[in-house]
């Protein structure tokens, strides 16, 4: 019955929003609010840097609870943005952007950043911690017993398929694949509802990729997270997300199923598919001749 | 030889000179620590604050040291006792490597890594305290290094305003035309110089982060 039991626990919602309600009255009700509403809520957004360009504008966008939407686009479509609007990285200059039905510029932004969980593609783990600190941090500094800590560590590890001997090693010590599991783990550690990741796996060999994207979807069967991933790589895009969102020079131009992406007459999103199926078929062709 | 006995015959005021040079220095290097890692932290942070922050450091360096102890004499509290002053003015010299430094030093962490560590919801003090100075120590580190072998070299000067240190013989060397007392300052002065970059210089590698 717990829909959303993170609610409960982060203390974002909960019990402030409702005092003198018992908890699992509690639950209930959020759970009917948010059955209706978005778990992320882009209105009318527009973002414009101090010089007068317009990265972002007239954005509308819905992120339901547990689906995974990939933001598509080139370089310089608005995808990074769009995302770091939603942690309050960037501050929208026009619009709203609602997380958990709450305006991201009144909620407290390190509570909020708390309750989301960031990959990028750098990593940027923090290269003087252990991999067990870099993965315990937000833990630690919600206060987490150093026990409670250790036991989640181990069990985040294995959650990305590595090593607990692991937790000891420093992030320069680790391959590329390996400190992007790190990551994954470190955004997850302090069990988010939220999760955001920008071009994760975009640095990886193709087969690192690969197996990190088959990976990331046995894991998101299991937690049910809701996510926002941005790529560039449309086969990426098909492969994980939910819905795609496809993005161009600031503008959300539509949002599609995998499915319905393939056989779109958007043109844009017909000439990433022609892209994506020239390559097949080059290859195909030069193997037959 | 001449000088060695020289030195040995009048150790205990050799130690005692420089006893009070590593003090002079010491004290000096410490306050230039504790005002110049907020000045590099400050103007790291805030572009705003970088030009007038670094701009003073700078031209305070370029005032010739004779002059710069000179101008302080008549300052009423500070005029009183001559290693106040003397130790005011190695602090003000040592100020811009340590700020430059710092500044350098947290401009340079990895951009990836500050990113993330706001993402995931450090505060301004958890980002600064548990990521951008433990990063950046190396390089503040070598900054310090840089102010503390300078001031071991300026503050032999500080004798010429009777702040004492190794400068005394120095000085009364040259009055006398006495090269065995010139070198009884100066050799020592050079081994603390020598040292303190040595040692410096070794811990500076040990933080240096991978």
């Amino acid at each position: 019955m717990l829909r959303c039991p993170w609610l409960v626990n982060s203390g974002m919602l909960g019990e402030r929003a409702l005092p003198g309600r018992g908890l699992s009255e509690q639950v209930w009700i959020w759970n009917q609010v948010l059955a209706n509403n978005p778990v992320i809520e882009f209105r009318d957004v527009a973002y414009v840097l101090p010089n007068g360009r317009q990265l972002l504008t007239g954005l509308n966008l819905q992120v339901q609870s547990g689906e995974t939407l990939v933001l598509l686009g080139r370089s310089g479509s608005g995808k990074t943005t769009t995302l770091k609007l939603v942690n309050r990285l960037l501050i929208p200059t026009g619009g709203e952007v609602r997380v958990n039905g709450m305006s991201a510029a009144e909620s407290d932004v390190i509570r909020l950043r708390r309750s989301i969980g960031y990959v990028i593609q750098d990593v940027g783990l923090f290269p003087h911690f252990t991999v067990e600190r870099n993965i315990g941090l937000v833990p630690r500094i919600e206060g987490w017993p150093a026990e409670r800590i250790h036991r989640r560590v181990e069990e985040l590890l294995q959650m990305v398929g590595l090593d607990p001997q692991m937790a000891s090693r420093y992030p320069h010590q680790l391959s590329g694949g390996q400190r992007q599991r790190v990551g994954v783990a470190r955004a997850l550690a302090a069990d988010p509802a939220i999760l955001l990741m920008d071009e994760p796996f975009g640095a990886l060999d193709a087969l690192t990729r690969d197996q990190l994207q088959r990976e990331f979807l046995a894991l998101q069967q299991r937690l049910n997270k809701t996510v926002v991933f941005v790529t560039h790589d449309l086969r990426e895009a098909l492969r994980i997300g939910s819905r795609i969102a496809l993005m161009e020079a600031g503008r959300l131009l539509t949002v599609l199923s995998p499915e319905d992406f393939l056989r779109s007459s958007e043109p844009l999103a017909a000439a990433y598919v022609r892209a994506f199926r020239d390559g097949l078929d080059s290859a195909t062709n030069r193997g037959a001749s | 030889m001449n000088f060695f006995h020289f030195l040995w015959q009048n150790h205990e005021q050799v130690l005692e000179l420089t006893l009070e040079h590593l003090w002079l220095v010491g004290i000096s290097t410490l306050l230039a620590v504790l005002v110049g890692i907020p000045l590099g932290i400050l103007s790291a942070h805030r572009p705003f604050w970088n030009k007038p922050v670094l701009g003073t450091a700078n031209i305070i360096q370029t005032i010739p040291s004779l002059a710069l102890f000179g101008f302080l004499l008549p300052v009423p509290w500070l005029g009183d006792r001559a290693d106040r002053l003397a130790i005011l003015a190695l602090t003000l010299y040592a100020l811009l490597p340590v700020i430059r430094n710092t500044y350098t030093g947290i401009r340079g962490v990895d951009p990836a890594v500050v990113e993330a560590g706001r993402g995931m919801g450090l505060t301004g003090s958890q980002l600064l305290l548990q990521v951008e100075l433990p990063l950046a120590l190396s390089v503040i580190l070598s900054g310090v290094r840089v102010a503390v072998v300078v001031s071991v070299g300026l503050a032999t000067i500080a004798a010429a305003i009777g702040a004492g240190g190794l400068g005394e013989f120095i000085f009364r060397g040259l009055a006398m035309v006495n090269n065995q007392l010139i070198l009884a300052g100066a050799i020592p002065a050079a081994v603390l110089a020598l040292s303190a970059d040595f040692g410096l210089g070794w811990l500076e590698r040990r933080l240096r982060p991978q």
